[in-house]
């Protein structure tokens, strides 16, 4: 086995790694957490007065 | 406001402003260089000729003006998305004050004739030391800051943020690695093709993570914020990331096809590059769709035109690129200005136009205005921006595939049909437009200025207070 049998063996393993993380990303348990983290940027001023067009103009 | 924490806004509106300035500079100096080509006399001295100014003109618009819009927009969006004030603010005026320097420095060096002769790393070896203690600075803000948040979870604009944090460092030590012969001169560690192959892995990772997964930061975090509606597919959003981050570290080679690299390299770079496509896209996809169901607030926001049209110039400057990186298609536009017309298609459609953007989301807010002090005029911007982008790349894209067609004609007894200086010759009307293009972009940098110093005069300098994170769902 030389050093390119490792090379090669280095980049399938990456391969899968990744596969993982994209199992793991459409795995519905992450569904929640997901949908909390999405509103983050929103959360992050105080709720906008009615009628605002949601450009967040009352978070000075 | 004595009793309660305020976001450290001090340092993003330093970078914010800067942004706009170095922005003017950068792009004075692009239009002064394409002038110089049509109009060789312009070339008066040495200092100011066109092979000293050309690399201060990449570098001030990469690392001057992209550079303060990164370090604006992170701060901004990291302190905010993790409801804490900057961590280390002491360090994080050293990033200001550290990055300005760098970049005085550049402007002083590159004219006198100091260079590395490597692309987007020209700067000599006791400026990269100052980088490096900027960017482990800054490292340390941006990681401390995501460390001491008050929310569980981490945004994904700071997972592209931090993403290209960390890449930069790696990719800056690595191929800075030289040995200094003078104060002012060092040579590289690496030798021949292996010098070419390094410089290129960086090269291309500075436009895959300096250019894109920072910009897809302010991307995720702004756009949102703009349109007032969360990301499309946070899901999505989460595989762009990995995907982007596993492809782009391949794709180098594209940039020495047919050179003395190996052929099985070049190849892996193509195919690299061509599977680039799919992250890409996915990621420009998610970015544009947020505005669904809210196309109307397209109409009458010239700030979310310049974020969805950013986001185009990037759809169609990443299909191009992996196009170009096909072998056979690099034939023929490789080494012509078909090159310089996909770089900008990127650079002013798609990097300036999102940082252009996201700085007038920011202006108001950090200087304690509801809005910038004039709406009519971003307006004006962006149709003199989006003009001006519209006639450089077309420009280039013409002259381009004319020089590539031009230096591969031959007659029929096999000798070549122009020679270099008719090419040259041929593509004068085409730079010439070129000029008109970055002049009209330039224009609006500067109409940019105006209406920023009417802002800021109207304003005072403001730090929000920090709040308290939503209640858990």
């Amino acid at each position: 086995m030389d050093i390119n049998d490792l090379r090669s063996l280095f980049t399938v393993l990456t391969f899968i790694c990744f596969v993982g993380i994209v199992w793991w990303a459409f795995s519905s348990r992450r569904k929640q957490a997901y949908e909390e983290a999405a509103q983050l940027p929103l959360d992050d001023d105080p709720p906008a007065p009615i009628g605002g067009d949601g450009a967040g103009h009352a978070n000075n | 406001m004595q009793s309660q924490a305020t976001y450290n806004y001090k340092v993003v509106r330093q970078f914010a402003v800067m942004t706009v300035i170095w922005g003017i500079v950068g792009m004075l100096v692009g239009v002064i260089v394409a002038s110089q080509l049509v109009w060789p006399e312009l070339n008066v001295l040495e200092w100011l000729s066109y092979g000293r100014l050309r690399p201060l003109h990449t570098n001030a618009v990469i690392f001057a003006f992209g550079g303060c819009a990164l370090f604006a927009t992170s701060y901004y969006s990291v302190q905010r998305t993790c409801h804490t004030p900057l961590f280390a603010p002491g360090l994080a005026a050293f990033t200001f004050w550290g990055w300005q320097l760098i970049i005085v420095l550049a402007a002083v060096t590159l004219p006198l004739g100091m260079t590395t002769g490597k692309e987007y790393a020209e700067l000599e070896w006791p400026i990269d030391i100052l980088i490096t203690l900027v960017w482990v600075s800054y490292a340390i803000v941006f990681f401390g800051t995501l460390m001491t948040r008050k929310t569980p979870h981490i945004y994904v604009a700071n997972w592209f943020f931090g993403g290209f944090i960390l890449t930069v460092a790696v990719l800056h030590l690595v191929n800075s690695a030289e040995i200094p012969v003078t104060l002012f001169k060092s040579y590289s560690a690496y030798a021949g093709v292996q010098d070419a192959m390094v410089q290129w892995w960086y090269g291309h990772n500075a436009v895959g993570f300096f250019l894109t997964a920072g910009f897809l930061g302010m991307m995720y975090y702004f756009v949102p914020k703009q349109a007032g509606r969360p990301v499309y597919s946070y899901r999505l959003s989460v595989v762009h990331f990995w995907a982007l981050v596993f492809t782009y570290m391949w794709a180098g080679p594209h940039h020495l096809h047919y050179t003395a690299l190996p052929d099985w390299t070049q190849s892996l770079g193509m195919l690299f590059s061509l599977i680039l496509l799919a992250p890409s896209w996915g990621g420009m996809i998610n970015g544009i769709m947020t505005l669904s169901g809210a196309w109307h607030k397209l109409r009458d926001d010239p700030i979310l035109k310049f974020m969805i049209t950013s986001l185009s110039f990037y759809g169609m400057s990443t299909f191009e690129g992996p196009m170009m990186s096909i072998k056979t298609v690099n034939a023929l536009s490789h080494y012509t200005d078909w090159t310089v017309g996909h770089v900008h298609s990127g650079a002013l459609g798609w990097v300036a136009m999102i940082a252009i953007g996201c700085t007038y989301y920011i202006l108001p807010r950090v200087f304690g205005r509801t809005e910038m002090y004039s709406i009519k005029l971003i307006n004006v911007h962006f149709w003199v921006a989006t003009l001006g982008t519209v006639l450089y790349i077309a420009a280039m894209w013409i002259a381009g595939v004319m020089q590539g067609l031009m230096w591969r004609a031959t007659n029929p007894d096999g000798t070549l049909t122009y020679s270099f200086v008719e090419s040259v010759k041929a593509t004068y009307p085409f730079w010439t437009i070129r000029i008109v293009g970055g002049l009209l972009f330039l224009v609006g940098m500067i109409i940019m200025a105006y209406n920023m110093f009417k802002t800021i005069g109207q304003g005072k300098a403001v730090d929000a207070p920090v709040l308290a994170p939503a209640a858990a769902h």
